[in-house]
């Protein structure tokens, strides 16, 4: 918390020079964007480990938000970059989320609960989706005009700059709502994470569990995947961390938790890059190469624990 | 009392269980035996709706399963399942106060605790309630888990094969735990055994089941005898009668 503290406070003023009317909101602008993409990664991470009872495993990796860019693509492409330039920022969020929602609850809806005993399917599949969703992103973004290309290349990258408020707000609005509904839903959470058999012998409906987590992750894939793009294994690398701060399953305790690190690794290392290391790298860089490695000592290590 | 009308199961188009027709009377301790793939954890799956049923009834009480919340189910009954790869990471007292879940719904009260202490007393668990299920050996492992379908604290529990990781003192410990219960707590037993042994010896009632259906149905001494065992189990030991007691040779 204290660290976090300290992250924000230098994050908005070392290095101000010039007028702080100007400097406060153009970084604290920046700073709610970092903030509301490390919690809801974070969260999204911990509900998706939740279903599928594996730590190595999260909606970047399964490809959610390959999936994303995908399904924003294929509305440029159909709609045009005019058409869809000319829904309203709310109209667009609406539509790629919920497009994302049923994409995901089809595609692994049914893969969640049959072959989530199989660790190593799940990963293949999940690879083997997320290189399926980039390789046709990719072709269609080749047919598609030049202009509206750019279209699609604004709304997906990742890029912790420029992000106007309308957007924000949207995203805000969501990712509040979505936070709540965890909150609420913490103590199922504790007793999904037991698995399908121990769910229904303590009177909850699994089914339905999974059902209402896959919106909620659907939900906050799409803000942080809307705000910044795709990043691979930052929700990883922050839920391995919590894991190791926090020993214990209680999801009153992890979610804050993971949402912590998150925020730490998020603003605290931005803060570093551009205000002390002088913004030579992405940040985004530094954590997959970070997540990459907690992936592979992940897998190294073996499957559940 | 359970009651179990035409039941049927297939798994696509292999029959698990065909027309089964059971009353298992409330208090006691029904005993479920049966060779490899006679369906009796099948069965138990039904009743404890941990599958869908497929055809006929079942009710328990005056709940009909599948009709009734999940929630009111799991007030009544619980089972404790034959595979436990559940949370490895949890401590023996978090785990057992998941038992804890139908009753409060996540906000425990002080009787919740107590009951949690309580059902680690009863199953010896005290000096480990704090390490993780992980470290523990699997006897322990089991041991915590009937200690949380304990603490759930429900008029019928099923197990299913709860002997698989005992050794003998456990075993008979155990067992004798849910005869305690039976007797003096008005509880209801129905356990899946292989030992028909320990059937014998512990059980009122033994549901023998081959191949889908129920062959015999009655009290230990009815139900174990030379013939039975020839013709659900195809092997025929000796069945010794000890001072009353039943015994099957090994």
């Amino acid at each position: 918390m204290l660290l976090l503290a300290c992250c924000i406070i230098g994050y908005l003023t070392l290095g101000a020079r010039g007028n702080w009317e100007f400097v406060l909101p153009f970084r604290g602008n920046k700073l709610v964007v970092l903030l509301l993409v490390a919690v809801s990664v974070s969260t999204a991470t911990v509900l998706f480990q939740t279903i599928t009872q594996n730590r190595i495993l999260t909606p970047a990796i399964m490809g959610f938000d390959a999936l994303y860019v995908l399904i924003l693509t294929v509305l440029v492409f159909v709609l045009g970059g005019q058409a869809y330039g000319e829904l309203s920022q709310i109209g667009q969020f609406a539509l790629n989320t919920s497009l994302l929602m049923c994409a995901a609850l089809a595609l692994f809806g049914t893969l969640l609960t049959k072959a989530r005993s199989d660790l190593m399917r799940m990963i293949l599949t999940g690879i083997i989706f997320a290189g399926l969703f980039r390789a046709v992103t990719g072709f269609l973004q080749r047919m598609i005009d030049p202009n509206e290309y750019a279209v699609i290349q604004v709304a997906s990258f990742a890029r912790f700059a420029r992000i106007d408020g309308g957007l924000l707000t949207i995203a805000g609005v969501l990712t509040c709502g979505a936070l709540i509904v965890c909150w609420q839903m913490r103590h199922r959470l504790d007793v999904l994470a037991l698995g399908e058999v121990a769910t229904i012998n303590l009177g909850e409906n699994p089914r339905r569990g999974r059902f209402q987590v896959l919106v909620l992750i659907a939900v906050l894939v799409s803000v942080s995947t809307a705000l910044v793009g795709p990043m691979a294994f930052l929700g990883l690398l922050v839920v391995s961390l919590a894991h190791l701060i926090t020993p214990t399953a209680s999801h009153a305790v992890l979610l804050p938790c993971a949402a912590l690190v998150s925020a730490v690794t998020l603003v605290g290392g931005q803060f570093v890059l551009e205000r002390v290391m002088g913004l030579t790298t992405p940040l985004v860089v530094v954590i997959d190469v970070m997540g990459g490695v907690v992936f592979l000592i992940l897998l190294m290590r073996g499957g559940q624990r | 009392m359970i009651t179990v009308t035409g039941v049927g199961y297939k798994i696509g188009k292999t029959t698990i269980l065909e027309d089964i027709n059971l009353t298992i009377p409330k208090g006691g301790v029904t005993a479920l035996i049966g060779p490899n793939g006679a369906g009796k954890s099948s069965l138990l799956g039904l009743i404890a709706r941990l599958t869908t049923l497929q055809m006929g009834r079942i009710t328990v009480d005056d709940l009909g399963v599948g009709a009734c919340a999940n929630d009111v189910l799991a007030r009544k009954l619980a089972i404790l399942p034959q595979t436990n790869e559940v949370a490895p990471l949890l401590t023996v007292r978090e785990l057992v106060s998941f038992g804890r879940y139908p009753h409060h719904k996540g906000r425990p009260t002080a009787r919740d605790d107590e009951m949690i202490d309580q059902a680690l007393q009863r199953f010896d668990l005290k000096d480990f309630a704090d390490r993780r299920l992980d470290t523990l050996s699997g006897g322990q492992r089991q041991r915590a888990q009937v200690a949380m379908t304990f603490a759930q604290d429900t008029d019928y529990i099923l197990l299913d094969e709860p002997l698989n990781n005992l050794d003998i003192a456990a075993s008979r410990a155990l067992m004798k735990e849910l005869r305690d219960l039976a007797e003096n707590h008005g509880r209801t037993i129905v356990i899946v055994l292989h030992d028909i042994n320990y059937a014998a010896a512990y059980a009122d009632l033994i549901v023998a089941m081959k191949n889908g259906k129920i062959s015999a149905t009655g009290a230990p001494d009815q139900v174990v005898t030379q013939g039975l065992l020839e013709d659900v189990f195809e092997t025929s030991p000796k069945v010794h009668r000890i001072e009353g007691k039943v015994l099957v040779e090994v």
